[in-house]
């Protein structure tokens, strides 16, 4: 059987992560699986974990009125699902649905927060990783919010 | 008889193709001389009887008994006039102006084609080029950005190239509601997923330029050297012949030098507000 720790080292996100740091992630993580519309999180609900795709597509989604769900960007294989829990207060900002069968590692948040806590090395490994898929989704928002098809190429 | 590069040529609407909401495919065909046959990545200037000129990128080359195809969102007074036309409806065409894309050089490598909205009219010679001369080319992607799902064009033949086992297409579209059931990001996103070697690949993009800038980034953050980027810059093309000046860009005339620019010949000022 394949352990945490190897499934955790397999994962893109985690390319190039030491073994000893790997070790403690997994003491964190958990295996899941999401059938096709299953939620991994609500909007508003405390964010306690997040996730790395193994399998399966994820799609973020808002609820706006008149009962229209937008979708605001959907997530693969080897991407990461939810940044909430690292910044308070700890509470999901959209949903979370699988669009296929999902299988996911789930790191619990509390857990991996006190270990960075604890571990500086482990912080500023996270920090490494998380800063720039932040800044990519920052400028993955603007660029939508820019709205850059909206105007012709040529006249 | 030798065509004059200045002056248009009647063409007849033998077919219009609505693609989204404002944007359609006109298929031409002359109604004595025909235009010298455009190279993927060539515009034309389409002329409107008593309205005026605009570049329009051509979209499918006449080969093969294929028409010219031209693809237009209706914007100006000029492509809302065209899109309204009819088959059977005459307007004038001169050209082909311009560079072309680099099928040539691409030849032996990998190919990313990234295009952002209506960018794709102008690729799709190109991918049309490189799919029907599949055994020159090592791995070849298609990555696709559009506004909405209504928005995506050529649906069909997207579905038809992802159908070829040879041949990587992502689509992905800026915002959409749930009954989607595609890729919702930015292009850009998809440059992770597009699995090539940046050692061995040459990517072409067209789109917006803030999109292309994006593109670029993403590509140069992916390995891939700048001489291996090209783009398509969009400017002001009035005369399509580089005398009117309309179309400068930096030393260059795009309608002349361009569309179709090799990257790191034009990094200097790609960014660059005033230019």
């Amino acid at each position: 059987m394949e352990s945490l720790e190897s499934i955790v080292l397999a994962q893109p996100f985690f390319a190039g992560l030491e073994p000893d740091i790997a070790e403690m992630i997994a003491g964190c993580a958990r295996n899941h699986v999401f059938e096709p519309d299953a939620y991994l999180f609500h909007e508003g609900e405390a964010a306690r974990e997040f996730f790395l795709l193994r399998e399966g597509d994820v799609s973020l989604e808002i609820h706006i009125s008149g009962g229209t769900t937008i979708v605001l960007s959907t997530q693969h294989e080897g991407d990461v699902v939810g940044a909430s829990w690292l910044i308070p207060p700890y509470r999901w900002n959209s949903d979370a649905r699988a669009r296929t069968r999902v299988r996911a590692l789930g790191v619990d948040a509390e857990c991996l927060r006190g270990k960075c806590e604890a571990n500086p090395r482990t912080g500023y490994a996270m920090m490494k990783r998380f800063a720039p898929l932040l800044v990519r989704r920052l400028q993955a928002a603007q660029t939508q919010l820019l709205d850059v098809y909206g105007r012709a190429d040529r006249p | 008889m030798t065509v004059s590069p200045y002056l248009p040529l009647p063409y007849r609407i033998i077919a219009v193709r609505q693609d989204t909401p404002d944007t359609a495919t006109i298929d031409l065909q002359p109604v004595r001389a025909a235009i010298p046959e455009p190279a993927p990545g060539q515009f034309t200037m389409l002329y409107m009887l008593g309205v005026g000129e605009a570049p329009i990128s051509v979209s499918g080359v006449p080969i093969e008994g294929a028409p010219l195809a031209q693809t237009l969102r209706g914007v100006g007074n000029v492509s809302k006039a065209i899109i309204r036309l009819q088959p059977g409806d005459e307007i004038g065409v001169r050209g082909p102006y311009g560079t072309t894309w680099p099928v040539a050089e691409a030849d032996g490598h990998d190919v990313l084609f990234i295009a952002g909205g209506l960018g794709l009219a102008p690729l799709r010679p190109a991918i049309r080029h490189v799919l029907a001369h599949r055994d020159r080319y090592g791995r070849v992607a298609v990555l696709y950005g559009a506004r909405t799902p209504a928005d995506i064009l050529y649906r069909d033949e997207l579905v038809l190239w992802r159908r070829m086992l040879d041949v990587q297409v992502e689509v992905t579209v800026d915002r959409a509601q749930r009954a989607w059931h595609g890729a919702v990001g930015v292009v850009t996103e998809l440059v992770s997923r597009a699995g090539f070697e940046p050692d061995r690949t040459l990517a072409m993009v067209c789109g917006p330029e803030v999109m292309m800038r994006f593109s670029v980034q993403a590509l140069q953050g992916a390995g891939l050297p700048s001489e291996r980027i090209y783009v398509s810059m969009e400017r002001s093309m009035k005369c399509g012949t580089g005398l009117c000046g309309h179309c400068q860009f930096g030393a260059e005339f795009v309608c002349k030098q361009g569309a179709v620019m090799r990257y790191d010949r034009i990094a200097s000022i790609f960014t660059v507000r005033e230019i």
